[in-house]
């Protein structure tokens, strides 16, 4: 909210010189960030003067309209301006800049010629002079305001220094002068003087006479006064003071009635609004809008009404979305003279919604779903009164009155409680006078019970940790010590947190990039790359940021693939990448809590529902490597990368943790349906890894042959605590065999073949030779074997027959025949 | 079979003429097999040695052994000669250009917020934190009302919240780490001491210093007698763990719905202060929506953004660059570089 100082200084005793830097920490200490401390009018020097219109010469020929205009600016001659504006008259008061003056943005005035005439300075606008937006026209100062020749940088009060604090959404109270002054006051330990205080409301006694009123709903509010005057002369002008201080607020100025509907609201926090009491059709009734259906409000738009919208209505229908807009039905004129002034004390949750529910966020409903003081309702109204009889004329002619002002509970407090939880000594003295500072009353059964009586603008104080907050609001945060708690020993990652960063760790040393993309997708895309059933099946955003991409993720690979093609994009030409994360499939049955709301403390049943509601996000681990995962070098090429390394990287992941890895053919999109592995552990699949399908790489433009994996990280088991196997020191006896099989037999079975005829004695077994072309549909696989016993050096004998037997079981398996 | 006594002399002058005349190792290297090898003159002649009469031996077996020593001496002077000619001479023409780039090893990283989780996991597990995490499509209660956010706060409508459909089914995307923390009350008694990183997502247009898809971290302690100079020394001490010995912060009132009193907390880096995150102490009305007494027991919360972190530290000056994925950034951190 942005407050003038020239203001705030009514009610504050501050000193005549502060500097901003000052002003922002005292906010700041007490909790309100300064967004902006703006001084007015320093870009801004005269001479700028009242000046009388004395004659005005409209000069024709001219695109727009063109007026030369004798000007009594309080010198002995007539000044002779030019001016574009047509909202003015003979005899009208206006705001001259003279030669010599300079206007924001460093517009300097000079006498000049134009349009074939000398102008002798400049009538301002509001905008020129940095006052607000309005340039609709010229100011046009109220009759009789001024003398020509007069100051008019002191008239407009132009000079001043406005805060804008940010508020809150706990501190309602504070969207108003008298709450921030009274937070300034307190925070620089000056005296304060409540605004309220000067407010006599009891000379409105509450009558049958004048516009009465009804509540329908009584959840829809605590209280309401509507005060009835008569005799108002709408057309009088808002004295210059008053629009003034609006203006400097962020607000306009708009006509007598409704500026002192605003004036009252910024100065004491309580939104107001004022019917011609002409337009209501008898007593004005507060209710949910039920079957209403249309109204138009004051900013010309046609509504239809929700029927839980809370509305000021009368017999024949709604005047008002209550405390959010007023009617265009009801609104106040320049021919009203009979007005209503409504001011209540509304359900916050419904103002909320209500504004919510139209997109109407307005400085009524801004304070009213903060919780407005409810004792607040008969002042203001009480001081709009006032204002209304001194500037209009008016006269009160009765008050009606609904429902009663609600505070917030007497709180019992152990004062001791503030030390304890601040972890500072806080004397209780000093307790006290804080507490009594931010308007607590304070009743003392003892020294360790206090009833405190919250002030009746803070029904959020209402535990003793809100108390310990304005207590340490006002000593100041600065106070609280440091120390640093140690927690319970045997802290440690667990074993799944460790997988994912050893994996990390893997996958960065062995060349790849790590990413994090975003896990929103296009569904036309991941339809592209071939995925379906389960591994499509997604939860939707019922808001998403953008309608291209409203599902969240099932698969890793759609995000890495758009990043390797970003990256490629930029240049890169080798690219290895790879992404840790959650994905999500909607292929559970889950349960709905259904809303619960944050006052009860749900059933156990309950929560088990609420925790069957959240679907399982397994943590997957996905690369995409397009080109090679290392640049060619000046002396030899980059490590390449093709399906072998894609689905030997995917194993290695595996492995990694302990467990043992087994491969078999897989056509899962969106990788070539021939070079897909399915990696798996004890016949269960947690990964797939190969080639790419020739088609997703073209629709993507990326290299021939780009590769890719994904494990299920949180798939893989957790083993029990390895055990270490002694090393035998024996020597090893190696066997190569080279067998010739059809090329359909997979390597893996055959060397599964081997293995079993090879006895325990085989230590191990790999491949390091594969050769096609032998003979039609044959490939000849060769394999190492290395035998060892523990207690002895075998014998060549021994080795030849473990050899022969291995063969044969590849032989009676595979047909595999004993290469030449 | 007999050798003669020249014929062993002759043998050995060979040899050291060999021995002499070798120019380099391995010129030497064959000459040690033909000269002092099992079928030279000089080892034939030690063969023979059996054959010699008995009264011969002594003195023949006195002029081999002289004479296969004195080759042997002079092998190991010439081998010694000729390491250092190859020392003086071949390793300097062997000499390569070593600022050659071996561009042809794979060149990876990690990307910036693992390291920066990494690293504060590590900084809070040594004071004794567990990690915890949880899943980032979330049950509402969870988010939101267990976290004493109500139905109605700002904060719950769809403009700053990605709700899932249908609407029933009550999941939103986390829109901070908090409902971890909730889950961890609702599982263990306390002590608790966990630190909460996770990706987090608010409906905020990506620009340059937001974007939808973010990271938090956020830590909890509940314990007896926790107060807010716990928090204060607890933020102190990471904020001079991350950003430096010497950085100094400071809380500043705030609000939020789970913690009372609220703050804000800054810390003050090259010379301004610098918005880092909230924190509090936790509001009794949570704890007791996760059965904690709060007679017994008390407790401190704190949150930041990762990203916003990485930003400050590391002088990065658009969100793009962390979010987008290009190599080139995640390259320039290797594998954990601060």
């Amino acid at each position: 909210m942005k407050i003038p100082l020239s203001w705030v200084r009514e009610f504050v005793e501050l000193p005549a010189k502060i500097s901003n830097s000052d002003l922002e920490d005292a906010f700041v200490r007490v909790g309100f960030e300064v967004e902006e401390i703006i001084e007015a009018g320093s870009d801004l020097t005269g001479p700028l003067v009242v000046a009388k219109v004395e004659s005005i010469e409209e000069l024709s020929g001219n695109k727009k309209p063109i007026r030369y205009v004798g000007l009594d600016c309080g010198e002995s001659n007539t000044r002779y301006v030019i001016c574009g504006a047509t909202n003015f008259k003979v005899g009208d008061l206006v705001v001259a800049a003279l030669p010599g003056a300079v206007l924001p943005n460093n517009f300097a005035i000079s006498a000049r010629e134009t349009y074939g005439k000398t102008s002798n300075g400049m009538i301002c606008s509001s905008r020129e002079l940095g006052l607000s937006d309005e340039h609709s026209g010229i100011i046009v100062l109220p009759a009789d305001s001024a003398k020509p020749g007069a100051d008019a940088i002191s008239l407009l009060e132009i000079s001043d220094v406005i805060v804008d604090a940010a508020v809150n959404p706990d501190r309602g109270y504070a969207l108003s002068i008298r709450g921030l002054a009274r937070e300034l006051a307190a925070s620089l330990n000056l005296k304060y003087l409540d605004p309220i205080t000067r407010v006599d409301a009891s000379k409105y006694q509450v009558n049958k006479e004048g516009v009465q009123v009804s509540v329908d709903d009584p959840s829809a509010l605590s209280i309401v006064f509507i005060r009835s005057i008569s005799g108002f002369d709408a057309s009088a002008p808002t004295p210059i003071w008053m629009s003034r201080r609006i203006e400097k607020c962020g607000m306009r100025s708009i006509s007598l009635a409704v500026d002192i509907t605003n004036y009252v609201m910024l100065e004491l926090g309580q939104p107001l609004h004022a019917f011609d009491s002409s337009k209501v059709d008898g007593s004005l009734i507060i209710k949910r809008a039920g079957d209403s259906l249309k109204f138009k409000t004051l900013d010309g738009q046609e509504r239809k009404l929700d029927k839980e919208d809370l509305v000021v209505a009368d017999k024949k229908g709604p005047l008002a979305l209550a405390g959010v807009m007023g009617g265009a039905s009801s609104e106040v004129t320049s021919s009203t003279t009979s007005i209503a002034l409504e001011a209540a004390r509304f359900d916050p949750v419904s103002i909320a919604r209500g504004s919510r529910r139209h997109k109407l966020s307005s400085e009524a409903s801004r304070r009213l779903e903060r919780g407005v003081d409810p004792s607040l309702a008969e002042i203001s109204s009480a001081r709009a009164i006032d204002l209304m009889i001194e500037l209009g004329g008016a006269r009160h002619i009765g008050s009606a009155k609904s429902g009663e002002p609600k505070f917030a509970p007497v709180v019992t407090f152990d004062p001791n409680f503030v030390s304890q939880y601040l972890g500072t000594n806080v004397a209780l003295e000093e307790v006290e006078e804080k507490l009594n500072v931010v308007g607590c009353a304070i009743s003392k059964k003892s020294d360790i019970q206090w009833s405190i009586t919250p002030p009746s603008w803070r029904a959020d104080l209402l535990l003793g940790p809100d108390l310990v907050e304005e207590v340490a609001r006002m000593i100041g945060y600065q106070r609280i010590p440091s120390k640093l708690p140690i927690g319970k020993s045997g802290a440690q990652l667990t074993p799944a947190q460790i997988r994912k960063r050893s994996t990390a760790n893997y996958l960065a040393s062995k060349g790849f990039s790590e990413v994090y993309n975003s896990p929103f997708v296009n569904p036309n895309f991941v339809a592209d790359l071939g995925f379906t059933g389960d591994r499509a099946k997604s939860f939707k955003l019922a808001n998403p940021m953008s309608e291209e991409f409203p599902d969240l993720r099932t698969h890793l690979l759609p995000g890495l693939l758009l990043t390797a093609v970003r990256n490629q994009g930029r240049g890169a030409k080798d690219i290895a990448i790879f992404e840790i994360g959650s994905v999500f499939r909607n292929t559970e049955k889950l349960e709905s809590p259904g809303l619960v709301g944050v006052d009860a403390v749900p059933s156990e049943k309950i929560k088990t529902s609420i925790y069957k509601s959240v679907p399982n996000q397994p943590l997957h681990v996905g690369a995409v490597v397009a080109g090679k995962l290392s640049a060619d070098s000046w002396h030899t090429k980059g490590e390449k990368f093709t399906w072998v390394e894609a689905i030997g990287f995917a194993r290695s992941i595996v492995e990694n943790t302990g467990s043992v890895t087994t491969t078999v053919p897989s056509d899962f999109a969106p990788w070539h349906p021939g070079r897909c592995a399915e990696i798996q552990i004890d016949g269960k699949p947690v990964g797939h890894a190969g080639e790419l399908h020739p088609r997703v790489i073209s629709l993507l433009g990326l290299p021939e042959r780009s590769c890719a994996f994904v494990v299920v990280l949180s798939a893989i088991p957790f083993l029990e605590s390895k055990k270490a196997k002694s090393l035998v020191t024996m020597p090893p006896a190696i066997q190569d065999i080279s067998l010739i099989v059809h090329e359909s037999i997979p390597a893996a079975s055959v060397e599964k073949a081997l293995r079993e005829g090879a006895g325990d004695l085989l230590e191990s077994i790999s491949l390091f030779d594969r050769y096609e072309k032998v003979e039609d549909g044959k490939v000849s696989l060769a394999f190492t074997l290395v035998f060892r016993a523990t207690d002895r050096t075998l014998t060549a004998d021994e080795v030849s027959k473990f050899r022969q037997a291995a063969t044969e079981s590849a032989t009676k398996k595979y047909g595999a025949v004993l290469r030449a | 079979m007999s050798i003669s006594i020249a014929e062993v002399e002759e043998s050995a002058a060979s040899a050291l003429s060999a021995i002499a005349g070798a120019k380099d190792l391995a010129e030497l290297k064959v000459v040690k097999i033909e000269h002092l090898g099992d079928k030279s003159g000089l080892s034939k002649a030690s063969q023979a040695l059996g054959k010699v009469p008995a009264e011969e031996k002594a003195s023949f077996g006195k002029i081999v052994g002289e004479a296969k020593a004195k080759v042997s001496a002079a092998f190991e002077a010439r081998i010694k000669v000729l390491e250092a000619d190859r020392d003086a001479r071949v390793l300097i023409e062997e000499r390569v250009d070593v600022t050659l780039p071996a561009t042809n090893i794979p060149k990876g990283g990690l990307h910036p917020l693992t390291i920066l989780t990494n690293e504060i996991s590590d900084l809070f597990l040594g004071l004794g934190y567990r990690v915890a995490e949880g899943p980032e499509l979330e049950a509402e209660w969870l988010n939101f009302d267990a976290l004493n956010i109500p139905a109605d706060h700002p904060a719950r409508t769809m403009q700053d919240t990605f709700f899932i459909e249908p609407l029933d089914s009550r999941l939103v995307l986390r829109t901070h780490t908090s409902p971890v923390q909730i889950r961890t009350m609702l599982e263990n008694k306390p002590p608790i001491y966990v630190i909460c990183p996770g990706r987090t997502y608010r409906a905020d247009e990506l620009d340059a210093t937001h974007t939808p898809v973010f990271s938090q971290v956020e830590g909890l302690v509940i314990d007896r007698g926790i107060t807010m100079a716990d928090l204060k020394g607890t933020l102190d001490y990471f904020a001079q763990s991350i950003f430096g010995p010497d950085v100094v912060t400071r809380l500043r009132p705030s609000f939020f719905p789970f913690t009372e009193p609220s703050a804000e907390v800054d810390f003050f880096f090259n010379g301004r202060w610098i918005e880092w995150g909230g924190c509090g102490m936790v509001n009794p009305k949570v704890l007791e929506v996760c059965g904690i007494d709060t007679k017994e027991f008390s407790g401190f919360a704190f949150g930041m953004g990762l990203e916003r972190t990485l930003m400050v530290r590391h002088g990065i000056t658009d969100m793009h660059d962390i979010v987008e994925g290009d190599i080139r950034f995640t390259r320039s951190f290797g594998l954990g570089i601060k």
